[in-house]
């Protein structure tokens, strides 16, 4: 190994305030080009809700809506919905692999705000979420869905899905940073979404569910984004459900993420 | 700010639930030195490191690092410091130089300089061949020293090292410590980490030797080697009736006032003066008519350091390569 002079003076960037902003996207980065690596990470927003929107389709369309085309209405943004909670999984999954590796260690002995690497992780996780609405609808256009209303409307419920799926995400993180390991995250996570996907209006209309469940299907925040879905691609009232689900992402985030960061701050 | 030491650590009490993991630790380490962490597994070397380093608060006691007390000014302790934890933290599904990059961009580097950085440092750990596969194509040695790389791309005051070559093999273990000497060259000021005094010795100025959270000595590696001996001569004498007459011979020719052991059932050591020592063992063992089935000269193990200077045997062996629990 040879020793060669090094020359000390590393030209850099002066710090300021938007060193957050860098420093996040920097590890958005990093997410990015390791989602593009390993494709088969992507399974679970792209196979596996085809095969959920086939399936339900045939399976339950007749029974439900009377036709498989009606129950596409109601079937293309509940799978939407469930599909963006089951996908939070891999960030807390990921987020567990890195801290068990030592990669956290290194980023916490850098100079970067704590929030980088979380914000980072959640940002680079955009792209699983524009990759699962593109494709849920072309599945659904395949299959005879057709998006009703106007452009603007359809890409204000694109963006409202991926803003709800970026705010619920902080929750799968937490346990990312608190479990022990990556079965553990998964483990717990999905048992937690497996209920709130189902007791929702994902599959079924809620006025069919028993009293008791109905109240926590029409409180369910999946619920609230799937109505909005519905109302913004179909035509409908979108004000009322996508306030509410506005709030309810605002809520994860309020509660998740400063306990994330948290935890976070304090593992070692 | 400046400051006559890299580092100081003064009374750092640190516990985890059941175990307390440093009771008052006390170090310091003069500006361009090097400083050697003497100590077994879960001695708690890497609890002091991780605090060092702003990963971890004490729950008393204070340290300064680079002039900056860590506790109230950890990201500027971060500006200054490197650390190569005893796990290789890359990621392993980007490249060499993908790694470095990454680590460059959040240190504020413009992009060139970044680039210019990665090369350089990739060359020096020879992974220039390699800079541009995935990491997780890398031997062992291979991801120590681009973790090592991704430390210093900085240009750190200080590095901090957790046990380096824990895990690597003899000859990779050398190649390694050119590599600490090199830094130290440069002016840098290191920390490392160890189970070997061996290593200790190879690379530090001082030594700190510390023991369940505790420091039981604090010198120079000269005046540590003085005291457990710089070198152990070991005897196995073939008839075990010889024991008494070789454990004579080795009382003359070892340390004065050092005794001899019985270092494993049958086989005798006592520390030694000097290399002439083996010697005149030979030459004793000779006129006596003794033989021997094993003679060597040693370094101590850190289990010898530990008897010497606590006249407490270790419970588990320390000098496997085990990795050290710290939470």
């Amino acid at each position: 190994m040879s020793t060669q002079s090094v020359t000390h003076d590393v030209s850099t960037i002066p710090s300021g305030p938007f060193d957050v902003i860098r420093h996040s996207a920097v590890l958005a980065r990093r997410s990015l080009v390791k989602t593009m690596r390993t494709p088969e990470g992507l399974i679970d927003v792209t196979l596996s809700p085809i095969l959920f929107t086939v399936l339900f389709a045939f399976i339950f369309g007749g029974a439900i809506s009377g036709s498989t085309d009606e129950y596409l209405l109601l079937l293309i943004p509940g799978i939407i919905g469930q599909n963006i909670a089951f996908a939070s999984v891999g960030i807390g999954i990921q987020l567990n692999a890195d801290m068990e590796k030592g990669i956290f260690d290194r980023f916490r002995s850098l100079p970067i705000s704590r929030i980088s690497p979380l914000l980072g992780a959640a940002l680079g996780d955009i792209v699983r979420y524009v990759l699962l609405i593109t494709i849920m609808v072309g599945t659904g256009y395949v299959l005879g869905y057709r998006v009703t209303t106007s452009v603007p409307e359809f890409l204000g419920g694109c963006l409202l899905a991926i803003v709800f799926a970026l705010c619920l995400a902080w929750a799968p993180m937490l346990v990312g940073l608190l479990a022990r390991s990556q079965r553990a995250v998964q483990g717990i996570v999905f048992m937690t979404l497996f209920p709130l996907t189902f007791a929702s209006n994902a599959f079924v209309p809620t006025e069919t569910l028993p009293d008791w469940l109905a109240a926590f299907a029409d409180a369910n925040p999946l619920s609230h984004l799937i109505e909005s879905l519905r109302a913004l691609w179909s035509g409908g009232d979108w004000a009322s459900p996508v306030a509410w689900t506005l709030g309810w992402s605002a809520a994860f985030v309020l509660v998740f993420a400063p306990l994330a960061i948290r935890a976070y701050n304090r593992k070692s | 700010m400046t400051s006559e030491y890299a580092v100081e650590a003064d009374g750092l009490v640190k516990s985890f639930k059941k175990t307390q993991a440093l009771r008052g630790v006390s170090f310091s380490l003069p500006r361009g030195k090097v400083l050697g962490v003497l100590g077994p597994n879960g001695a708690g070397k890497t609890t002091a490191v991780r605090i060092l380093a702003t990963l971890l608060r004490a729950d008393g006691g204070r340290a300064t690092v680079a002039g900056f007390d860590v506790a109230r000014h950890p990201s500027e302790v971060r500006k200054r410091v490197g650390l190569t934890g005893q796990y290789a933290s890359v990621d392993e599904e980007l490249t060499g130089r993908e790694n470095l990059l990454m680590i460059g961009a959040l240190l504020n580097m413009r992009s060139s300089a970044a680039k210019a950085r990665a090369t350089e440092l990739l060359d020096w750990f020879d992974l220039g061949d390699a800079a541009d596969r995935n990491a997780k194509t890398y031997s062992g040695g291979m991801r120590r020293r681009l973790d090592l790389a991704a430390s210093l791309t900085g240009h750190p005051e200080i590095v901090f090292l957790d046990e380096p070559t824990t895990g690597l093999d003899p000859a990779k273990r050398e190649d390694m410590w050119d590599v600490v000497r090199a830094i130290v060259s440069r002016g840098t000021s290191v920390l490392l980490t160890t189970q070997y005094l061996e290593e200790a010795d190879a690379l530090a100025d001082d030594i700190v030797v510390i023991n369940h959270g505790q420091v039981i000595a604090h010198d120079t590696a000269d005046n540590l080697k003085r005291v457990v001996g710089s070198q152990t001569l070991h005897v196995r004498p073939t008839v075990p009736d010889d024991a008494d007459a070789v454990r004579a011979i080795l009382a003359a020719v070892g340390t004065p006032g050092a005794g001899v052991d019985e270092a494993r059932p049958g086989e005798l050591s006592t520390p030694v003066p000097g290399d002439r020592a083996l010697a005149e063992a030979v030459a004793r063992l000779g006129v006596e008519k003794i033989a021997v089935t094993e003679l060597s000269l040693r370094l101590p193990s850190l289990d010898e350091v530990f008897f010497t200077l606590t006249g407490e045997r270790q419970k588990a062996p320390t000098t496997s390569d085990a990795e050290e629990v710290h939470s």
